[in-house]
């Protein structure tokens, strides 16, 4: 990554959501593309060591990408994306799903909506994601299933923390 | 283990607000006592304490009463588990576009 792309994470929305920026040193079409054809996203989408296997690609208003992220050691994650709103090469909203390998979703899993942007910035292009939970409860039951036992980290980035939520 | 009942996603709610991190703050040195918290603040007593009461349901703070004395204290474990769950999803989008700038480079090269 060149040093001086932008890149930023935040909680935002009062802890509903997370929006995250991101510079990309190419073109918006070639952004845009990266973002929407199975064939490319297939060679960035999970990151790494896992790596990303579209079985159906939609890219249309009521149609969906279903992927699996594999782990080296031959574990699958499968989820999909149902497309909502696509406006070429500005943007697009999709609803996100833990699903099987069918493609069903999980209906116990809250699904979060994302906004996504692309701004021309010059010569590059600036990309804004925002993921949207309909409550912090929604987001509190994400993330109790990626929780991990077993705390490991320490106080020390407390400040470095609430700084980037303010 | 406690870790999957902590509400995150309400400690990221309770976080969201200035008055509420700067308690958590004061918090991370050491217990304090109400008064002792609110004391910084040019606020009314009742709108400081729905700040705590948020805090306390996040379970981002505990408090005791001893007497006539009510004592706030940081629950460590709440936020560090805000905080390894914000790492990591962080961590999950900085790999990924890291991904993306390579597969850009060399589309653009072609």
């Amino acid at each position: 990554m060149t040093a001086d792309l932008r890149f930023e994470f935040l909680v935002t929305n009062e802890g509903r959501a997370l929006t995250i920026h991101r510079e990309f040193a190419a073109g918006r079409q070639l952004v845009w593309d990266c973002h929407t054809k199975a064939e490319l996203l297939d060679q960035w989408f999970a990151p790494k060591p896992l790596t990303t296997k579209t079985k159906h690609m939609d890219f249309r208003p009521g149609g969906f990408w279903h992927f699996a992220m594999l782990t080296p050691d031959g574990e699958t994650y499968w989820s999909r994306y149902d497309y909502q709103t696509i406006t070429p090469i500005d943007g697009y909203t999709t609803l996100d799903g833990f699903t099987d390998e069918s493609g069903a979703i999980n209906p116990d899993m809250p699904r979060a909506k994302l906004d996504v942007a692309f701004v021309d910035q010059k010569e590059r292009t600036l990309v804004t994601t925002v993921v949207h939970y309909a409550s912090a409860d929604d987001l509190q039951k994400v993330i109790a299933m990626g929780m991990k036992e077993g705390m490991t980290s320490t106080m020390e980035r407390l400040d470095e923390l609430l700084e980037r939520l303010g | 283990m406690a870790s999957q009942s902590i509400a995150v996603g309400l400690v990221f709610h309770a976080l969201a607000d200035p008055t509420r991190r700067a308690v958590v703050q004061r918090l991370g040195k050491g217990e304090a006592t109400v008064s002792e918290l609110a004391e910084p603040f040019d606020m009314a007593l009742p709108s400081f304490l729905k700040h705590l009461s948020v805090l306390e349901k996040s379970h981002l703070i505990a408090s005791q009463k001893r007497g006539r004395v009510r004592t706030c204290a940081l629950q460590r474990d709440s936020l560090m588990a805000a905080e390894r769950w914000f790492t990591e999803q962080r961590a999950v989008w900085q790999n990924r576009y890291d991904n993306l700038d390579g597969l850009l480079a060399k589309l653009s090269g072609e």
